[in-house]
């Protein structure tokens, strides 16, 4: 055999040898960073981590507050972000199609979807927060419904364009109106595709910090006055981890454990419902 | 026979009705975006008018003096995340690779799914792994680092440094770990838009595997393959509470690589809540904008050249 071929060889096998490295180093990374979070989080992971409030430094406590703060902050973001995203995204399949201003309104959607959620914090500050005079967990649950609503408004977009037309047809050729035809037909058509995409932005969402931090902010305390600064779990890990108290730093990495398993979770389980769908 | 019914007026008002809303809400995204820009703009006015184009290239960032410049973190934003990016590229490609041309067919979904459950963990979670888990790990081998590195000549100051843990090459590391999943998912779907026919010859004439993706696929996907680079680095650049647990939320200018940096996302992190002057906090809305502006940028460039291919294929189609 001659050396060329050898060298040719010798570059293939190193090549795909480097492949199969490197996708085992991005497994280990997800591995190492499960593990560590399922190490530290589960020595604090029990009942009162659900039934106490966040403790003064030194006490015994929980993250009660955080929790609930957290799920109705997420519950303002649903509300506010999905009806918007969904019909957003029903204007772009079915009434925009392939014209100038569907491509537009794609393009940019894109973008909103990728913006720096710290930046969308800060704009929720000065024209929420600034104006109202204080920080508060409606402020909080908008900032949310922004970085959901692109998630949204893009499947709803694809999950309508992937329902045969022969169906919108087949409604309208019994007379039905344009408007019946989209809720009635082509939403149930794509109810489950939808849902996904929901459920999908719901997981970014419960574990987004960055634009909390200056629209919720915190609060140490019980409370599920909207108009007040909230408690909740991504900014009180941030505070309690990177505080010099080890109880702090133990609720820390229990609510880091129970919020990745939720996300994942919630993750895991969109996926599940896709693959069901494509079967 | 029966006349068919024609819609009163009431009900044709309907269809136009729920056009019009959908219409309206779609351009609440435009506006969304419009708004975001100006309201930045507006708040961050003051620090811009004050230090003028000065603001951009000094390194000032003196609270109790009232005097800031971006300098400092607009240089760490940039340099972890093309720190981020020189380490993901490669990663990427390989892990693309493997699952479009080397894993079994039942490999291939769980390998992908796997891959792109790293972009779920929210990225508090890199953060606190990074700080006390990857961050000790890491500093056992920066003295290595620094002893093997650090003597090369011209690049070597980049290596020289104290074995913190923390700093801008911890920072970048975490951060090309946190977009990987973003660049291969990518890859990954645009080498399987590769024609069948083009790789097929390439086999016929005797290429090897490495060779029909250097020679047939990148070439092909070359374009998309770099929107998903920059797709990868403008979501580098505005990562936030990762980037702040780890780069040491320093406010110096560095040569090395392992001392402590700063970036923009971390400082609005660090800093917001406690700026206690109108002009303090109008600098760092001020960072704020330049940080939307930068990331805006690199994202409309992923876009579009996403876009090419995406064009390529609706003609060949």
């Amino acid at each position: 055999m001659d050396l060329r071929y050898l060298r040719r060889r010798a570059t293939n096998v190193f090549n795909l040898g480097m492949a199969v490295l490197t996708t085992l180093l991005g497994l280990f990374w997800l591995f190492w960073i499960l593990f560590t979070t399922a190490r530290y989080g589960y020595h604090s992971l029990n009942l009162r981590l659900f039934t106490l409030d966040t403790p003064p430094p030194g006490a015994a406590g929980g993250l009660r507050n955080a929790f609930v703060g957290s799920l109705m902050m997420i519950g303002v973001g649903i509300v506010a972000g999905t009806p918007a995203g969904i019909l957003a995204g029903t204007y772009l399949a079915e009434f925009a199609g392939r014209k100038r201003i569907g491509e537009i309104v794609r393009f940019f959607n894109d973008i909103l979807l990728s913006a720096p959620s710290i930046v969308i914090g800060l704009f929720v500050y000065s024209v929420v927060v600034a104006p109202m005079g204080n920080f508060s967990g409606l402020a909080g649950g908008l900032s949310l419904a922004i970085v959901l609503l692109p998630v949204v408004v893009r499947t709803t977009d694809e999950m309508l364009r992937l329902v045969p037309s022969t169906m919108r047809e087949a409604a309208m050729a019994l007379g039905a109106p344009y408007w019946r035809v989209v809720l009635q037909i082509t939403y149930r058509a794509a109810r489950s595709g939808i849902l996904t995409g929901v459920l999908l932005g719901v997981a970014r969402i419960s574990g987004e910090t960055a634009p909390l931090l200056f629209t919720a902010l915190n609060n140490q305390f019980w409370s599920t006055n909207l108009a007040r600064p909230m408690a909740n779990v991504p900014v009180t890990i941030f505070q309690f981890a990177m505080s010099p108290y080890q109880g702090w730093q133990r609720l820390a990495w229990a609510g880091a454990l129970v919020a990745t398993l939720a996300v994942l979770g919630l993750s895991i389980f969109s996926r599940f419902l896709i693959r069901q769908r494509n079967n | 026979m029966e006349k068919p019914q024609t819609p009163s007026r009431l009900t044709r008002l309907w269809d136009p009705l729920f056009k019009g809303t959908t219409a309206v809400l779609a351009y609440l995204v435009l506006a969304l975006l419009v708004a975001i820009c100006l309201s930045l703009l507006r708040e961050g006015w003051d620090a811009f008018k004050t230090f003028g184009w000065h603001f951009l290239v000094s390194k000032a960032w003196d609270p109790a003096n009232n005097k800031f410049g971006a300098l400092i973190p607009i240089y760490g934003t940039l340099i972890s995340s093309l720190i981020a990016v020189v380490i993901a590229v490669p990663v990427s490609l390989g892990i693309a690779v493997f699952i479009t041309e080397l894993a079994p067919r039942w490999l291939r979904q769980p390998v992908a799914a796997a891959i792109e459950l790293l972009a779920a963990i929210p990225s508090i979670i890199f953060g606190m792994w990074g700080l006390f888990a990857f961050a000790p790990w890491f500093s056992n081998y920066e003295p290595w680092i620094s002893d093997h590195f650090g003597s090369i000549p011209g690049i070597g100051v980049l290596f020289r440094g104290p074995p913190f843990g923390i700093g801008m090459l911890t920072a970048g590391i975490i951060l090309a770990i946190m977009i990987i999943p973003f660049i291969a998912a990518i890859m990954r779907e645009v080498f399987l838009l590769t024609p069948p026919l083009l790789r097929e010859s390439a086999y016929g004439v005797g290429a090897t595997t490495w060779e029909v993706v250097r020679n047939v696929v990148l070439p092909y996907t070359r374009t998309a393959v770099a929107g998903g680079i920059f797709l990868g680095l403008g979501r580098a650049l505005g990562e936030t509470m990762a980037v702040t647990f780890v780069i040491g939320n320093a406010h110096s200018v560095s040569a090395s690589l392992l001392n402590p940096g700063y970036s923009i996302a971390a400082a609005l992190a660090n800093e917001f809540t406690e700026a206690f002057s109108p002009l303090y906090k109008s600098s760092l809305i001020a960072l704020g904008f330049i940080l939307f502006v930068i990331t805006f940028i690199i994202l409309v460039l992923a876009k579009l050249l996403l876009l090419k291919l995406e064009r390529a294929q609706g003609e060949t189609a």
